[in-house]
């Protein structure tokens, strides 16, 4: 894995990794991809991916309004607000 | 008759597909119990899961499943028994999870049609899919210079893509599609279509290529909120694209807005390089598997869609396909008609709705469930014409007092003394006064004339301040010059 | 009459019912052990005021003898991973700085509503990422056992902290998490016991979730019946998570009959690991013997996917984890580092507020569900993981539990296996299978290292069959006689 891609993956990922650890840090992943690699010698053509972990039916629940109405206490953590609305730095689109 | 773009190097089609979002009508959302509402105190219709605190775990709404599957019935389409929700990773802050729980291999309905009345006959569009997801919520860029504020409460409503096939040949088709498929939902009940306040919004895809040729790139335009616009957008950037091949240059797959004030698109500032959503199966849930004996359930519980109900009202009320069209495009004016209809002249009936009624909504703007006249005293109204009390000129004056003043039309017909003249004897008074006092015009009947018996008629009609029976009158004056 | 902070949950709850003490009585002596074990750092957040509130309101049910559960009255300590209402929550992470939750989470809730008291949040990995519990923002956490070469030891990780509580007697017992072994591996490592239920027995609801088809909560406690006790408190269908089995919860405590004749025990052939010290191996013979002469029958099997559980387990658990660390963006609740646009802010946020574990599993996940390389590694992971599962299915058809050992070494020393992220990522060879395919483990203190640190080991079943785990496991830890002390509490005045 070399800087570009673990460069890229930071970027996808939303995270400012300082130069100085890149290289590091590109090491240290290709390390573990290199360990993962041994997954290959297991014949999975005719294995079907696990799509839920215990047999049962997804569950749904009936629509009623019965949550929200609270915006205190969900902006309460917030690092920023103005009245009820959430802010972050200016967004252009 | 194809829809062409006439070019410097010849002609150009255009090749569009639309992506619907239909906001699901249900009470709550489609991961959450906080309610749907619009036009809420922001962000007073959030719950912890909406704001996605630490910990928080979707649990899918019942009602937002059998929406989509209603739906997809409504558009004659495979109804996926299997199909799996999977989180659409990127980082907005109107998605506060940092990924949209969506539908992405296997959406709950696949390949169906909507079918369109088009002037040169009828189209087939072809639907790709349909799948649900989660809405965003709202950012407001204008509030403040420095900072964006950001409104949860439509995060987490349930919404339907739809996805049409690239059948779309031109901004019309483009816009009777949107129509046909905005009174399916109405019908269905699935989504209430009000495009205005967004739970209907439509992104194009666009392109243009000679005829015969294979596809070339496509640009989407996005969240274009009103079926005029849809036009106007596709026109103005088939244009660009013709344009920006004719001088040489290529069309760019990219994101475009459209702006109606200038009528034309523009490119949106990259939200995203590459747009790699890492798509998976969300581990918070699990595959939704629904049986066939739930699909006929629903199938069974379909009301009568457009086209159905369009056909039939040519084969019970013989009406004329173009007026049944009009009719069930909405799927309120065609209950109203249906009232309207009930015992009486069907043909009369739907006059009076597309002729007298839709002229007054349109001109005031409004729907036809904020109609002043109801079925009921419409239907009032057309008695009085059936019955012979008034003429139906007179009829018009006394509709157009309904609209105004609202009342029973016998009342008003009585307070204002609108009664049609039957009286024969009342008739044959006014007509012998006419023949004696135009001799010129009596002789001109006599040879023959056709017109003039229009004339005298029209007469009569001002003599009797429109309440003579125009039938009897001609039917005296044959009588007498005959 | 021992310490009060030497008490089981079992003593301890006949104690109170005798009323030779009270819960506050209890509950005061762990806050007094809490405070004078600092130095273990066990615990991020103290709550001795909402300890106490509660060990009297406890008090006052019972001698309205209206005590609500086996867990009445007794003091726990709580993994910094379960939101509590109105108390900081971290998990571990810089990036939680100041956060409290207005709500809380289903698995405390039920402990609350059993009457159990909150003695604090314990420390632990940040976001559960790690085995040694040396990743937390709030400094790493020592091990109560140590020798005398003067280096602190891990207690294993993630729910280090618990741990810690647990075998340094500063809490009666400690509610952990496991996705990989974080909470079985920390028990082998501290000598108490650790439990992992059935995927789907507890809910997930207001647990900070790490990878979620994988994160179990799970009693952490000095004794098997303890955690059996525990359990029943913790357990339990919740609605509000998808996740969640609805099933009746069978009463644990009674399934420990002390009889397992003929109980057909699995030794799988497969649970080695090269360079593993032979005191393991030979731990594991013994605990053969041990079960065999309780009247079981030991039986060899083989997994032969076990080797390729731990590869998997670092695509899904990362995978997973990316997507959820997702929300952990500076908007809406914990630290914001400000940057000169939104983008920005994002990125400092979470370059700062994640720790070096974390970044990496996070990139790692980001790389294995990217374009073009989902399917080589996600897609294959998910199929092994079907592999992994229908080799156990296969196996409890023909054996009821398995016996293995816990983790591949005794405790090491605080600051080594830092080089190589993979040689940390080994601690959870034993513990990963059982996680992949949603079976209930539990650890049990069995024997001493050559160095003198405790060992575990380890037994598993098949879904939903905690019944014959706990009377399994209650049969191996008496064989197993386990009764030495860890240095911290010889160390007690």
């Amino acid at each position: 894995m070399d800087k570009a891609t673990v460069k890229n993956i930071a970027n996808l990922a939303r995270i400012n990794v300082p130069e100085e650890k890149m290289d590091s840090l590109a090491s240290e992943l290709t390390n573990i991809f290199g360990w993962i690699e041994q997954l290959n010698e297991v014949d999975t053509d005719n294995v079907k991916p696990m799509t839920s972990v215990t047999e049962m039916e997804a569950p749904q629940r009936a629509d009623e309004v019965n949550d929200g109405g609270y915006a205190d206490r969900v902006l309460k953590n917030a690092p920023d607000h103005e009245g009820a609305f959430y802010t972050v730095p200016k967004v252009v689109d | 008759m194809t829809y062409l773009i006439e070019g410097e190097t010849g002609d150009w089609e255009v090749v569009i597909g639309l992506e619907v979002h239909a906001q699901i009508v249900s009470e709550a959302k489609l991961f959450s119990g906080a309610a749907t509402e619009f036009g809420a105190e922001p962000n007073s219709q959030v719950s912890l899961v909406d704001a996605a605190m630490p910990g928080m775990l979707p649990v899918i709404n019942e009602v937002c499943v059998e929406q989509a599957v209603r739906t997809g019935l409504g558009l004659e389409a495979e109804i996926n028994l299997h199909s799996v929700f999977e989180r659409k990773n990127y980082f907005y802050p109107d998605l506060p999870q940092g990924y949209q729980i969506s539908q992405f291999l296997n959406p709950i309905v696949g390949e169906g049609i909507i079918h369109l009345d088009m002037p040169e006959g009828p189209r087939e569009i072809g639907v790709e899919r349909l799948h649900m997801e989660q809405d965003a919520g709202k950012s407001l860029h204008d509030q403040d210079p420095k900072r964006t504020y950001i409104d949860l409460n439509r995060s987490g409503v349930a919404l339907m893509e739809i996805v049409s096939k690239p059948d779309l040949r031109s901004p019309e088709e483009a816009g009777a599609y949107m129509r046909k498929l905005r009174a399916i939902l109405r019908y269905l009940g699935t989504c209430d279509g009000n495009m205005e306040q967004g739970s209907l919004r439509c992104d194009a895809n666009v392109s243009v290529r000679h005829p015969g040729e294979e596809l070339r790139t496509r640009a989407e335009i996005k969240n274009i909120n009103s079926v005029r616009f849809v036009m106007q957008a596709i026109e103005h950037e088939a244009e660009r694209q013709v344009e920006v091949y004719e001088s040489g240059g290529d069309v760019v797959q990219e994101t475009r807005l459209y702006d109606p004030n200038k009528g034309e698109t523009r490119s949106m500032r990259s939200k995203e390089e590459a747009h790699d959503y890492r798509y998976f199966p969300d581990p918070d849930l699990l595959p939704l598997d629904i049986t066939q004996e739930y699909v006929d359930a629903i199938k069974s519980g379909l009301p009568e869609l457009p086209d159905a109900k369009k056909e039939r009202f040519i084969s019970d009320f013989e009406l004329a396909p173009e007026d049944a069209a009009v009719l069930v495009a909405d799927k309120d004016s065609a209950e109203f008609f249906e009232a309207l209809a009930e015992g009486r002249n069907a043909k009369l009936a739907a006059n009076w709705v597309i002729h007298e009624l839709f002229a007054v909504l349109n001109k005031e703007g409004k729907s036809i469930a904020e109609s002043q006249v109801n079925a009921d005293d419409l239907g009032k109204l057309i008695d009085l014409i059936s019955d012979d009390t008034i003429s139906g000129r007179i009829a018009k004056d006394v509709f157009e007092v309904m609209v105004s003043d609202g009342g029973d039309p016998a009342k008003i017909v009585e307070e204002k003394g609108l009664k049609q003249i039957t009286d024969t004897g009342e008739i044959e008074t006014m007509v012998d006064q006419l023949i004696a006092d135009n001799p010129d015009q009596a002789q001109q009947y006599k040879d023959g004339n056709e017109k003039v018996a229009g004339w005298f008629v029209g007469q009569a009609m001002k003599a009797s301040q429109g309440k003579a029976n125009p039938q009897m009158v001609n039917e005296l004056l044959k009588k007498k010059l005959g | 009459m021992s310490r009060l902070t030497d008490l089981t949950i079992a003593q301890a709850r006949d104690g109170l019912d005798r009323g030779d003490y009270t819960s506050v009585d209890l509950t005061a002596a762990h806050i007094a052990a809490m405070a004078a074990g600092r130095d273990l750092n066990a615990f991020v957040t103290e709550t001795p005021d909402i300890a106490l509130a509660r060990a009297a309101e406890s008090d006052e049910r019972r001698a309205n003898g209206a005590a609500k559960s086996g867990m009445d009255g007794i003091p726990i300590g709580l993994k910094d991973l379960y939101c509590t209402e109105g108390v900081l929550t971290t998990a571990g992470s810089h990036i939680l700085d100041g956060f409290i939750p207005p709500y809380e989470s289903t698995v405390t809730r039920n402990l609350q509503d059993g009457g159990a008291v909150m003695l604090g949040k314990t420390n632990m990995d940040e976001f559960a990422m790690g085995s040694a519990n040396v990743t937390s923002y709030y400094e790493p956490v020592k091990n109560p056992w140590s020798l005398d070469d003067g280096k602190d030891r891990v207690p294993g990780g993630s729910s280090g902290g618990s741990a810690a509580s647990v075998a340094g007697h500063l809490a009666m017992a400690a509610a952990g998490s496991d996705t990989g072994g974080s909470i079985r591996q920390p028990a082998s490592f501290t000598g108490i016991v650790g439990m992992k239920p059935t995927y789907g027995r507890c809910s997930r609801w207001g647990m900070v979730a790490f990878a979620s088809s994988l994160d179990q909560a799970g009693p952490m406690t000095r004794t098997v019946r303890d955690a059996a006790i525990m359990l029943q408190s913790m357990a339990g269908y919740d609605k509000k998570d998808s996740t969640s089995v609805e099933r009746d919860l069978p009463d644990f405590e009674a399934a420990i009959t002390g009889n397992i004749k003929g109980l057909r025990v699995g030794i799988p052939i497969e649970y080695r690991m090269e360079g593993m010290p032979y005191e393991i191996e030979d731990l594991w013979h013994r605990g053969v013997d041990w079960i065999r002469e309780a009247g079981a029958e030991p039986v060899e099997v083989s997994l032969p996917h076990t080797k390729y559980a731990l590869p998997t387990y670092y695509i899904v658990a990362p995978a997973e984890a990316s997507s959820n660390l997702a929300r952990y963006d500076g908007v809406r609740y914990g630290l914001r580092v400000d940057g000169g646009d939104l983008n920005e802010m994002y990125a400092n946020t979470r370059g700062e507020g994640f720790g070096d574990e974390v970044q990496r599993r996070v990139l790692s996940g980001t790389y294995v569900l990217s374009a073009g390389y989902y399917d080589a590694y996600y897609v294959k992971a998910m199929k092994l993981r079907t592999l992994i599962l229908q080799e156990f299915q296969k196996t409890f058809e023909k054996v009821d539990v398995l016996l293995t050992p816990t983790a591949p070494s005794a405790a090491f020393a605080i600051g080594e296996k830092m080089d190589d992220p993979v040689a940390m990522y080994l601690n959870d060879v034993f513990t990963v299978p059982a996680s992949l395919a949603g079976l209930p483990g539990i650890s049990v203190p069995s024997g001493l290292s050559e160095e003198g640190l405790p060992l575990g080991l380890q037994m598993i079943t098949k879904p939903f069959d905690e019944e014959t785990l706990f009377r399994a496991a209650e049969v191996l830890e008496t064989a197993a006689e386990f009764k030495a002390q860890p240095s911290y509490l010889r160390g007690r005045s």
